[in-house]
Order: structure tokens, then sequence, then C-alpha cells
């Protein structure tokens, strides 16, 4: 409610705006292995940025590099326009919440919150004030005097992140911060993150592999593959508008159905195999006649019905092969004349014993001209 | 019934080999030296009955341990030694620390290598260790003449049969006592607490005494402890290289037992050694519990 009537956050569609980070050309190798490969990217003031992307992917060495625990072999990285290649770890207005928290086992909550404000010649009242706020905002004053071997995953977790906090650092790491934590508490605590970033406004850079994790918390995703960014985009956009193949399988469940297109006007044909008619798509890019396409389409934008719908250009006959039941939602897989499984989704809006469709029935799968997307190559 | 037999073992086995043999000693420490085999009377005749044995218990007295308290021989003996093993732990943690910090620091395929190297000299002879040593430091030895080789010295230097040599005995003897614990305790460092410590302002120096010395203060106080003890009451060491200038109550304790054939006094001397020892024993114990406590 109240975020159609804030101004939408978009920084990175401003040209007048300043980003707080920039990798320019940006190559990292270790011996043969290339991590990192020449990449540019700008990320902007009170930005949730996030990188996601599988194990090896280059994500969490981009993030060693901010810290300073790396040096890029090619290319420069820039924090508020200055140059931070020849700046040490800790002189860096960076801070960085580790995977396995890293908390000092011989030092309390406090003193652990404390540290680097030590560091900073900080003490007395200011001190004490300033730790207080970080126990405040991340709950956790009952536990101030306890030892970290003495307190929970989760609370492990807040003093994290309320230590890399407590100097306020212009920019905060985050390596796969919510890894340890269960389901439940996970998803909790990345609403938490999001408030205390909102509430902080520091600038936020998360690694994650967990896309739903990337899709809740980020401003911007970027989808990392061999130490490329393959799209950097908001959580909708590489839902909705995935730019490749990669990226559109990466990000939640989809079908990719491989065909040869046939542009008429602003539609395109694809024809996709024997005894199945052709899928009627839209796209801004133009393909000639004949070219390889891939069309994805997300499950729960393909219908699934007994009769034949008659108000959309796509709609196929075939039999459901299984039925994976998931509570709130059923995804159905059928499969078309011409072999391919199709998957689509619906909400269970009856009770299981109401619905028409199972296992072995003929069923028409439907969707509209604009569900998919069109990819190259 | 089943609990009992289970802590019956370690308690037998305490009883067998510490509080009998003990019990023996502080009977001989309250016997007097006379010339019969053993050395020493009353002995216990159990054949008198219940006469005999308070006779025997009428016999024994402290005479040995005010002997110990008039005579400043021991008690300086006892000084000398609290002091040697001391400065020998100091000087074996000072030498021990950066060898096992250097050896977490190794890469991971050289651990085992260097952890084996630590543990070789074990597989000789200690006593052949020590008297390599003589071999070493003597006048006509190695060491001086590589010095004189080398135009370091023009005179040898003495070394052996001075304290020196005991410090270089002991330090040698009971390095690896040091550099283990340490370095177990080092090798479970977390290599991301340097990292954060440096994220959060530390330059290295600062983020070793902050995070990695506090943490393996428990392998540096159980490394302290395992040098500390054996050689409070060493006497291989002082006697084969520390010649009649170096005063150590293990060394009293092998002259009374066997040049002076005194076994009550000599069990006198380990008397009151075993009682100094109990509270370095006790304050080791704590430590080890304290640290399987934290790590809970």
């Amino acid at each position: 409610m109240t975020e159609a009537l804030r101004p939408v956050f978009a920084p990175w569609n401003d040209p007048d705006e300043k980003p707080l980070i920039q990798f320019k050309n940006v190559t990292k190798r270790f011996g043969d292995f290339t991590a990192i490969d020449d990449l540019t990217i700008d990320i902007f003031e009170r930005e949730f940025f996030a990188l996601l992307g599988p194990s090896g992917c280059g994500k969490t060495t981009l993030m060693r590099m901010l810290a300073g625990f790396e040096t890029p072999t090619e290319g420069t990285i820039l924090l508020s326009g200055q140059d931070i290649a020849p700046i040490p770890p800790n002189k860096r207005a960076v801070n960085m919440m580790f995977q396995s928290y890293a908390l000092f086992p011989h030092l309390s909550v406090w003193e652990n919150i404390a540290f680097g404000l030590k560091r900073e010649g900080m003490k007395g009242d200011a001190l004490n004030s300033r730790v207080d706020e970080m126990l405040r905002l991340t709950r956790l004053e009952r536990f101030a005097k306890r030892k970290p071997h003495q307190i929970s995953g989760g609370q492990r977790q807040r003093v994290a992140l309320a230590r890399s906090l407590a100097k306020a650092p212009k920019l905060l790491l985050l390596d796969e911060p919510l890894g340890a934590l269960d389901k439940k508490l996970r998803q909790d605590t990345q609403f938490e993150l999001m408030d205390i970033q909102e509430k902080t406004g520091t600038t936020f850079v998360i690694v994650t592999h967990d896309q739903e994790e990337a899709m809740t918390v980020a401003s911007r995703i970027a989808v990392m593959d061999e130490g490329r960014m393959i799209q950097v985009d908001t959580p909708a956009r590489i839902y909705e508008a995935p730019n490749t193949v990669y990226v559109a399988d990466f990000i939640g469940d989809v079908n990719i159905i491989e065909g040869r297109a046939t542009p008429s006007g602003e539609q395109v044909q694809i024809a996709w195999g024997e005894g199945v008619s052709d899928i009627t798509g839209t796209t801004e890019k133009s393909f000639d006649s004949g070219e390889k396409v891939h069309f994805a389409i997300r499950p729960e934008k393909v219908s699934v019905s007994v009769e034949k719908p008659d108000d959309t250009p796509n709609a196929f006959q075939g039999k459901v092969l299984d039925i994976a039941y998931l509570g709130n939602l059923s995804t159905y897989h059928v499969e078309m004349h011409n072999g391919q499984i199709i998957k689509a989704q619906s909400a269970n809006t009856r009770r299981l014993s109401r619905r028409a469709i199972t296992w072995g029935d003929t069923v028409w799968i439907s969707f509209t001209a604009t569900a998919g997307v069109l990819l190259k190559g | 019934m089943r609990r009992f037999a289970l802590i019956a073992v370690p308690y037998f086995w305490l009883l067998a080999l510490f509080l009998v043999p003990f019990a023996i000693v502080f009977k001989i420490s309250l016997s007097d030296i006379a010339l019969s085999i053993p050395p020493y009377l009353p002995q216990l005749d159990l054949a008198k009955g219940w006469k005999g044995f308070t006779k025997f218990l009428g016999a024994l007295d402290f005479e040995n341990f005010e002997f110990l308290m008039m005579d400043d021989l021991y008690y300086k003996a006892y000084l000398s030694s609290l002091k040697i093993a001391a400065i020998s732990t100091f000087l074996t943690l000072l030498i021990g620390y950066p060898i096992a910090y250097a050896m977490t620091r190794a890469s991971e395929e050289w651990r085992p290598t260097l952890l084996m190297l630590v543990i070789l000299p074990f597989w000789t002879s200690f006593l052949i260790r020590v008297y390599a040593w003589i071999g070493i430091l003597g006048q006509e030895g190695f060491l001086n003449q590589t010095l004189m080789f080398l135009g370091l010295t023009s005179e040898p230097l003495i070394i052996l049969n001075t304290p020196i040599a005991v410090y270089i005995g002991i330090v040698y003897t009971y390095l690896p006592f040091m550099i283990l614990p340490i370095y177990s305790a080092l090798e479970k460092l977390d290599d991301s607490l340097l990292e954060a410590a440096e994220d959060l302002g530390c330059s290295r120096i600062k983020a070793f005494w902050l995070v990695t010395f506090p943490l393996s203060r428990g392998g540096i106080i159980a490394g302290c402890f395992l040098v500390f003890i054996p050689t409070l009451g060493e006497f291989v060491i002082p006697s084969l290289l520390g010649g009649s200038n170096t005063l150590m109550i293990g060394k009293v304790l092998w002259d009374e037992f066997f040049s002076n054939r005194d076994w009550p006094l000599a069990s006198a001397v380990a008397v009151i050694l075993l009682l100094i020892l109990i509270i370095p024993i006790i304050l080791f114990q704590r430590n080890e519990q304290k640290q399987r406590e934290s790590e809970g």
C-alpha cells in the first residue's frame, strides 16, 4: 500500500545518480582459473543488491574483492569514486557479515559488537550507547552478556549482523547470511534484514544461492555464471523477462520449448514439433524466418482445462502424466502430442475430492500470446 | 551395579598405581635409616599380631621432614628447581609458540609431515638424545668446533656443566609437549575470525593479539603445565648436562636414594615434591575442564 505512494526506488535508471560502487572491467584469476571475467557493474547507494548464482560462479570472489581480501587481477573497483585497490581491509568503510558468522568465541555478545568500535578508538558512553543501539536494533538486549556458544543459531546470526553494522559502514557485505538457518526462521529473518536495511540506510550487497531469498530481499539481482553477470535487473524483471535460457531456468520453475520462429507482424509463430499447432508469442526482438528460438513460459501462466478454451491463440491437447500436489498449488505434467512435457500450475481453490482432472485424463493446456518469453539461441 | 563397576575401573587404577605406591613411599619417609635390607626400620611384622602393629606405628616419626627443614640444601634445591622449571617453561613457550603457529600456517599437505618431525625425536631414547647434547655442547663438541671454524670465537665456549646446558637440554626435550597442545588449539582456529577482525579494523598484528592469542590460551596453559610439571622433578638432564653447578631437587633425590642409601630421607624429599606439584596439577586439570566446557 505504502509502496505505491513512495517514489519508485530505481537509481540505476537515473543517469544523474552517482553509483556507490563501480566495477570497471574487473577480472580475477586464480592461476589458470578465471573467477571473475571482465565484469562491469554499478551499484547504487541504499540498494539491496543480490549476487545470485550456483557455487563457483564467482559471487563470493566478487564480495571478497569488495571487502579487500582479494585484489582484482585486472580492472578497477571504485567506492564513492575512489579506487579501493590500495586500501587494506581494515581501512575500508566496508564491513562484512561472514557466512560462518565468525563471531569471536572468547568474547561476549556485547564485546563482539563493540570490537570494531573499539578499534576506532570509541570508548565510554559513546561506545555503550552505540552497542546498546545495535543490541536493540537486533533485539539482543537480553543476551548481551552471553558467549556465542550460549545462544541459538538465529541469535548468532543477529549478533553477526549487529557487529558488522555497528561501525555504520557505507557498504555492508553479507555472505550467505541466512544459509545456516532453517526455512521458517530464514523467511522471518529476510524481512528483518530488509527492515534493518531500510532503517539504517546502508547499502547491502548479499551473496546467495537461494533464488527465493534474492527475490524477497533484493532491489536488484545479478545472476552470475562462470564469472560473468548474465543479467542484472529487478526481481520482477528477472522473473518475468529473463534475457537468456540460463536465467529463465535458474530462477523459479519454467517450461523451455525449443522451436523455429516465423515472424508475422508483431507476433511470432513458433513451430515446435510434429502433431502440434504453432505457439503464438509476442516479442520486441526480431527473429528471422526459421531462426532457432527458445520459448520460456512459467507453469503458473499455463492453465489446464477439460474443455477446449476458445478465447486464446494457444491451446494444446495432451494427457496428464503426473500431478504434484503442493497443498496450495498443484503442478500438472501434461504430455503433448509431440512428446514434450509441459508443466502447468493451478491454485487449489477447491478441496481435493472435488477436482475434475486426474492421472491419464486428456486435457487442454492454454496460455495467452504474451504469457511467455522468446529467447534467442 | 553396572555404574559402580564402570567407576571402579579408573579408581582401581588410581589406587593400584598411585595411592598404594604413594602410601609405601610415605611410610618409608616416616621410618629411620638402617643398615639392613631394605635399608630402613621399622618393618611391619604381622606375625606378632596387634602388639607388633602398635609397636610399628610407634616407631614412625616425622624426623626426616624436620631434617629437611633444618638443612638449607633441600629448600635451596626446591627453590632452584622451581626457578629452573619456570624459566625453562617460559623459554619453551617462546620457542614453541612460533613453531606451532608456523605449522598451522603451512599448507594443508605439509602439516602431517611437520607434525611428524615434531614427534620424531621420541623415536630415540631420551637418554641417548641427552647424551648427544654432551657431544654437541662440550669443549671439543660440535658447537665449539663449528664456531671456531667459522672464526666466531677464538676460545671454546664453556656451556657444558653450566645452567645454560640444563636449559638447552630441558627446552630441547620438552619442546614437543609445548608445541603439540598449542598447535592443536591454533589449528581449530577458523581463518574467517582473523578476516573478521581485519574487516572490523584490526591490523594483522593487532588481530593476532586480540583473536589468535586469546583463542590459543588453552593450548598455552596446557603446554606450560606439561613442561613445568615434569621439569620440576627432572634429574637426568641436570645430572648429565648440568654438572655439579646445578642444584635440582630431582638430583638431590637421586643422590639420597642411590649414593647415600638414605631411603627414608629421599622418600621425604619425594613426598614434599609431590605436595608442591599438586597445586599446578590441580590448576592444569581445571584448565582442561574449563576448555571442554567452553567448547561444549
